[in-house]
């Protein structure tokens, strides 16, 4: 139950504020250096590395892209009949989580502690 | 009188009542799928870059081996959160905001995705031009 709205939840996130953010990205890049540095401006500090905005905007789109990528693939195999068991359906929910918390952790620390 | 030689039942068949059967069910997964490729690529290519300056990014992106998946990616990812959000506009809206959300959502999608592409063309050959 819980992981279905999650699913909804997370799409409609990465469809509105994550176009917007690739969009606004892209089209910076596209507009020159000038453009691209006042992206950069609103999610790091004067050194390079992410601010609050940075730090909220990317831990928590990176989780909800994670997180709709494995209740996706879970829609997947219960699109073939799979999984409706009450115990196994309920360890498949439980997995998403478990699973995007998991890359969540392990992609920033590749980014933060990996270079 | 249509010159179609099959049945009644025969046209209808598969389609349902709204006339387009289950494309929209299968565009979704068959994007789901295609988005899951796409999506962990960029993911992957992201962290990898050495850093996020304008020239490393830009020099990256005009890459034909960057510009064209990330085309791919635009039109896959924005076609399957259009389908998506149908849905959840379908499910929680009705009568004149239901369709004037769906109308949003259209203009919406089909703009985010021309300043994307455009934006990784001319990356692609402004950049390409320069080096």
């Amino acid at each position: 139950m819980l992981v279905s709205i999650v699913h909804r939840a997370t799409g409609t996130a990465m469809a509105t504020v994550g176009t917007i953010l690739l969009v606004w990205w892209l089209a910076a890049l596209a507009g020159g250096e000038a453009r691209y540095a006042g992206f950069l401006d609103t999610f790091t500090v004067e050194s390079g590395g992410l601010n609050v905005i940075g730090y909220i905007v990317g831990i928590g789109l990176s989780w909800v892209f994670f997180q709709h990528l494995a209740s996706g693939v879970r829609h997947l195999v219960l699109d073939t009949g799979a999984g409706f068991e009450l115990k196994r359906n309920k360890i498949g929910a439980l997995l998403t989580f478990v699973f995007s918390v998991l890359a969540t952790i392990a992609f920033w620390a590749w980014l933060l502690a990996g270079k | 009188m249509s010159m179609d030689k099959s049945t009644s039942i025969g046209r209808v068949r598969g389609l349902g009542s709204a006339k387009e059967g289950t494309d929209h069910w299968l565009h979704q997964r068959i994007t789901a799928g295609s988005n899951l490729l796409l999506m962990l690529w960029f993911v992957l290519s992201l962290a990898r870059l050495p850093g996020y300056d304008y020239a490393t990014v830009t020099g990256w992106l005009a890459s034909p081996w960057a510009a064209i998946p990330m085309i791919l990616l635009v039109t896959s990812v924005f076609y399957h959160f259009r389908l998506g959000l149908q849905v959840v506009i379908e499910d929680y809206e009705k009568d004149v905001t239901r369709i004037a959300l769906l109308v949003l959502l259209n203009f919406f999608t089909v703009a985010a995705a021309a300043i994307a592409i455009f934006s990784i063309l001319s990356i692609a050959f402004t950049t390409g031009a320069a080096a």
